[in-house]
């Protein structure tokens, strides 16, 4: 699987750029002690350990949603179907209810994340250029609201007067700034080249145009990632969704399978042993489809998500 | 821009030169007012009564009538004290895990192995909270792997969701589990920036392995440190409210319910918003106290604060 021999003592050279798996640069080739060799081998079991927990709950979650009921109800699935079947699969596909829903996430997720770019890219600019009178202003206007909310009730009762109940508003706009990436913005684009949008101005672009056509053009990494740290929050998001709509046929899918693990575990209205027995199986199928996209896609994002980290590290 | 002027710029000639810029800053600043600072100021309701359909400021001034009635609430007082101790545990058992993750994932010395355990360990960070509570449901319930295990062990199954005592445990793991990994991002990312010179000079000087640890990493990732400190205890009294929400039920409550799930259901389930706003503002007052000093603490000790 992996390599879990200890690795050669010869000094690793790192690229320059922060490279998070580069091992620590040995400051030596002293041979190591006992003690530390007992250490590695130590550490690397528990890192092992480590992963092996990480992923044990989804692979066991593929196991229950292929597995038959019998088997589940035995307690004996683990990592491996028991009674692979694809009933469970086929059901939950059929229901047109989870299709409505999974199709308002994909909505409410491009939407909420278009809205949100636009929001943060415009606002990171402006707060980004340190000549701006009144600059210091907006930004302590900004990061306020990272340290103190209105809370749950004052904006439940906004967001109702303002009659987004049971609208995509209600889930897009009242979440549509995250301070902290528009802080990771702004670092970025305080380290943009000066040169560049000086050079577009003398070619005649105002503002907008050194924005629009050189800035955002010239941005497509950081903006890329942005854009990850907006749709993973609008894909998994629910709270609002719940909140605000009671029309099923509004509700994101994270809300579907809300309302099946309530209903299938008793932290909702009914408790009763059909619910759970119908739950175990359904409950698996339901949540490794909402899941499905994000572990599909990950492996091939993971760099621009911690990219974004660390950029906003920087100055954040 | 190469026309920056220096002294003193008024507002109205700033306003002329960059007005552009100012014009794309006009929606967002909107949207903090609307959706951020009208919600603060909505908090006045905590001292207005509330008709629902009228006014979001309130009817007419009722002084402090919520707030006294909050602090002779007992059920308040039981999800105050769940939520430090929840809050507590949190930065107890939470906060220092990554640290020590990094640490172990530093003395590696296979890049795959250790891209390896990275990336995985990343993954659950990504998971909706609802996926994380389902986790939750499936390994702990009767037929899951938790009492598998304790079948093994000789031990009767046991209904974890159902008792009380185990609430913040299972609360606590299922942080460790989805938090520890990607916190330790940032720590990983300021261990590459130690100079390696240090080590070297430690070494020189006799240092083993471990007291190079002591002496030179921890040293060098102590403001990272002290940055996440802070940030980790202004969110103490917003202990995952989402997660405690789709876990907790009428039999884990006495342990399970926070001072943002009872606002929850006084003020939306049994529609008292006035009263349930009185204890939200405490709690965000709480908060907003706790960070700032924080701050100033972290200022005077060590040196590194967050502004």
């Amino acid at each position: 699987m992996v390599n879990t021999a200890p690795a050669p003592t010869t000094d690793v050279v790192g690229a320059e750029t922060p490279d998070l798996s580069r091992p620590r640069p040995e400051t030596t080739t002293v041979k190591d002690t006992p003690g530390y060799t007992v250490f590695r081998w130590v550490n690397t079991t528990i890192l092992v350990l480590v992963a092996a927990v990480t992923l044990y709950p989804f692979l066991n979650l593929a196991a229950r949603a292929f597995s038959s009921e019998a088997a589940i109800r035995s307690g004996d699935v683990t990592v491996w179907p028991i009674g692979f079947n694809t009933t469970t699969l086929m059901s939950v596909l059929e229901q047109d209810l989870f299709w409505r829903n999974y199709l308002n996430t994909v909505v409410y997720t491009v939407v909420g994340t278009a809205i949100a770019m636009a929001l943060t890219t415009t606002f990171a600019y402006v707060l980004s250029k340190k000549y701006l009178k009144g600059r210091m202003i907006l930004i302590g206007f900004a990061v306020f609201t990272m340290f103190f909310t209105g809370g749950l009730i004052p904006n439940y009762i906004l967001v109702s007067q303002l009659g987004f109940k049971n609208t995509i508003w209600a889930v897009v706009v009242p979440q549509a700034i995250n301070v902290f990436n528009l802080l990771v913005m702004k670092s970025f684009f305080e380290n943009f080249p000066e040169e560049l949008e000086e050079a577009a101005a003398i070619d005649g672009l105002t503002t907008y145009g050194i924005f629009f056509r050189v800035v955002l053009p010239l941005s497509k990494a950081v903006l890329a990632t942005m854009v990850l740290f907006y749709a993973v929050w609008f894909w998994n998001s629910w709270f609002p969704a719940f909140l605000y709509m009671d029309d099923p046929e509004m509700y994101p899918v994270t809300v579907f399978l809300r309302n099946i693990i309530a209903g299938a575990t008793g932290t909702g209205e009914g408790l009763s042993d059909v619910a759970v027995q119908i739950g175990a199986n359904v409950k698996a199928v339901t949540m490794l489809l909402t899941a499905l996209p994000i572990v599909c896609l990950y492996p091939f994002v993971q760099k621009y998500f911690v990219s974004g980290v660390m950029l906003g590290s920087v100055k954040g | 821009m190469a026309t920056e002027l220096r002294g003193k710029e008024t507002w109205g000639l700033a306003l002329r030169k960059h007005w552009r810029l100012y014009s794309l800053a006009l929606l967002p600043v909107i949207w903090f007012l609307v959706f951020r600072y009208l919600p603060m100021a909505g908090n006045v309701i905590a001292f207005r009564r509330f008709r629902p359909g009228g006014s979001i400021f309130g009817e007419e001034w009722v002084g402090f009538y919520y707030i006294e009635r909050f602090i002779q609430d007992q059920a308040f007082w039981q999800a105050f004290q769940n939520t430090v101790i929840i809050g507590a545990l949190t930065l107890v058992i939470v906060f220092p895990l990554p640290i020590i993750l990094a640490l172990l994932l530093n003395e590696l010395r296979s890049r795959v192995f250790k891209r390896f355990v990275q990336t995985v360990s990343y993954l659950p960070h990504f998971m909706s909270v609802v996926i994380v509570a389902g986790f939750v449901f499936e390994l702990t319930s009767l037929d899951g792997t938790v009492n598998r295990l304790v079948k093994l062990f000789g031990g009767d199954p046991i209904s974890f969701m159902q008792q009380a005592d185990w609430f913040r445990t299972i609360y606590v793991s299922s942080e460790v589990w989805q938090t520890v990994g990607w916190g330790t991002i940032l720590y990983l990312a300021t261990l590459t920036t130690i100079d390696s010179q240090l080590y070297e000079a430690a070494r020189i000087d006799g240092a083993n392995r471990w007291q190079q640890t002591w002496h030179v990493t921890l040293p060098g990732i102590r403001p990272t440190m002290m940055v996440l400190l802070i940030l980790n205890i202004g969110q103490f009294m917003q202990v995952g409210f989402e997660k405690i929400f789709l876990l907790y039920n009428t039999l884990t409550q006495p342990t399970a319910d926070v001072i943002s799930t009872y606002i929850y259901r006084v003020g939306l389930t049994s529609g008292q918003l006035s009263y349930a706003t009185a204890i939200g503002l405490f709690e965000a007052v709480i908060g907003l106290v706790l960070v700032f000093s924080a701050n100033a603490i972290s200022r005077r000790v060590t040196g590194s604060s967050l502004w």
